[in-house]
């Protein structure tokens, strides 16, 4: 579903991904983990063509980026710790809103089960700038799954949410994930990540140092993978 | 009286016949239409419930209109010659403001990127943008003609005049649109915009400083037609360039 190979990225002088290589398969949840500044952000930013690479070649569902890019935004669906949802809309008018712009049709039916899927019926006529982080971050979910994409990109999702709002979210993104559709979501929430995803990918110095597998991944043996990779890569840098 | 049963039937086939209309126009607006037609109806509907960029710019647009009355003790004919001048000075400052304004939206809560992941042609967030901020920008004209007319005691009401503010504003409003979006990625954004916009805007307003005040002093056709022409291929050129350039714009 996801094939990135040999992928670059600099801005002027620096350089933020080093050839990096990646593969996703359909049905896919990956946490993609790494310390602030790895390059977790623009390697998501260049998978959702809001940024193009330097050298590489990216291919999403079948397409390639950043040639075929409007073919890749239909099949994507994106979440960022930012809502990018409009306050002086309600939750409707922004679903409707950005219904309009993926040209699904009957938009009304899909915007009600959205509604109900992130439990914001009661709220829908509500402006968003008075939603709480917790709910607004729910909407955005709505928003990045409303034309039924086949891969969703999370950039941190949980940021800023309370123990009960990150509930709902898991629970939204588990739901999708049960329906087949390939997630990649980068976070530093090793307790969550552990529960919802089946993939982990270390990025750390601008490329992939490390990936395990496990289905029931428990959380302490994930964060000793970690904390064992970035060890390693400091290790390679400052040589003894 | 004998009751009209065939009314209810009449009534539901008419619904049904305005709705396959609607469903019709629906379906057969294309997708880069229809997405203009979102942005627009979603930047005006925000308006509607905030009114923050065109409160702002009427506020604006009348400080400056009395400001120039006041300061500018004219004689009746200076005042006539002066007029489209401080009309368009006006119409300029406040634009710049509903320009930045109307970007800096998007840019917060990071509705940009929302608005960029969307599987249309980008040309159409443009077109979206323009028609809003040309409305905002008509509106507060249409606000302001009137009470400027009181008070330097010009008749701006003529239809040619009306014909030159429309071009004007577009012109304004296309290159404007365009440098805002690209302005709007700079964290000096609120500086950055009047620092590019007026140099590019220069041919655009002289041309309707120069035809409003051929309307405005009764001069022949003959007079006023080149500069009417200028506003013409102005508005032409940029609305091309705006659409060709806008998608590199605004990409990272």
């Amino acid at each position: 579903m996801i094939e990135v190979s040999h992928l670059v990225k600099r801005f002027g002088p620096k350089t933020v991904l080093r050839n990096l290589d990646f593969q996703v398969a359909q049905g896919e949840f990956v946490a993609l983990l790494g310390p602030n500044g790895a390059g977790k952000t623009t390697f998501l930013r260049i998978l959702s063509s809001l940024s193009r690479q330097t050298f590489g070649d990216v291919r999403i569902a079948g397409f390639t980026l950043p040639q075929q890019a409007a073919a890749v935004r239909r099949k994507l669906g994106v979440v960022s710790h930012q809502p990018m949802l409009y306050g002086d809309l309600s939750a409707e008018e922004n679903l409707y809103f950005f219904a309009r712009m993926y040209g699904i049709e009957g938009y009304e039916r899909r915007v009600s089960e959205i509604l109900e899927l992130v439990g914001l019926v009661h709220r829908r006529r509500d402006l968003v700038r008075t939603f709480s982080r917790g709910m607004q971050q729910r909407l955005a979910i709505g928003r990045s799954v409303l034309h039924d994409p086949e891969v969703l990109l999370l950039d941190e999702p949980h940021t800023g949410l309370d123990q009960d709002a990150c509930d709902i979210l898991d629970n939204v993104l588990l739901q999708v994930a049960a329906r087949g559709r390939t997630l990649v979501m980068t976070s530093h929430d090793m307790a969550r990540v552990s529960d919802l995803a089946s993939r982990f990918d270390v990025l750390t110095r601008g490329t992939i140092q490390a990936s395990i597998q496990h289905a029931d991944m428990p959380v302490d043996g994930l964060l000793t993978f970690y904390r064992g990779v970035l060890a390693n890569a400091v290790a390679e840098k400052e040589p003894a | 009286m004998k009751e009209d049963t065939t009314t209810p039937v009449l009534a539901a086939e008419r619904k049904e016949k305005i709705s396959a209309e609607r469903r019709g126009f629906k379906e057969t607006a294309t997708p880069f239409l229809r997405a203009i037609l979102a942005v627009a109806w979603k930047d005006l509907a925000s308006e509607w419930r905030s009114r923050e960029v065109v409160s702002a710019m009427l506020v604006f647009a009348l400080l400056v209109i009395f400001i120039f009355n006041f300061a500018l003790e004219l004689d009746p004919k200076t005042r006539s010659s002066l007029s489209s001048g401080i009309l368009w000075a006006t119409f300029t400052f406040a634009g710049t403001l509903g320009l930045n304004r109307s970007m800096a939206v998007e840019k917060d809560g990071g509705c940009l990127d929302g608005l960029l992941l969307a599987p249309v042609d980008r040309t159409a967030i443009y077109f979206g943008k323009l028609l809003s901020n040309l409305a905002f920008m008509l509106t507060v004209a249409a606000i302001v003609l009137p009470i400027y007319s009181i008070l330097y005691n010009v008749n701006l009401f003529n239809p040619g005049l009306m014909l030159v503010i429309l071009l004007g504003c577009w012109g304004y409003v296309a290159v404007g649109t365009l440098l805002s979006s690209m302005a709007v990625q700079a964290r000096t954004r609120d500086v950055l915009l009047p620092i590019l916009l007026f140099p590019v805007a220069i041919p655009v307003l002289v041309a309707a400083v120069k035809a409003s005040g051929g309307y405005l002093s009764a001069a022949p056709w003959i007079e006023i037609a080149p500069w009417v022409n200028v506003l013409l291929v102005y508005d032409v050129i940029f609305t091309a360039v705006a659409f060709m350039v806008f998608d590199y714009v605004v990409e990272e």
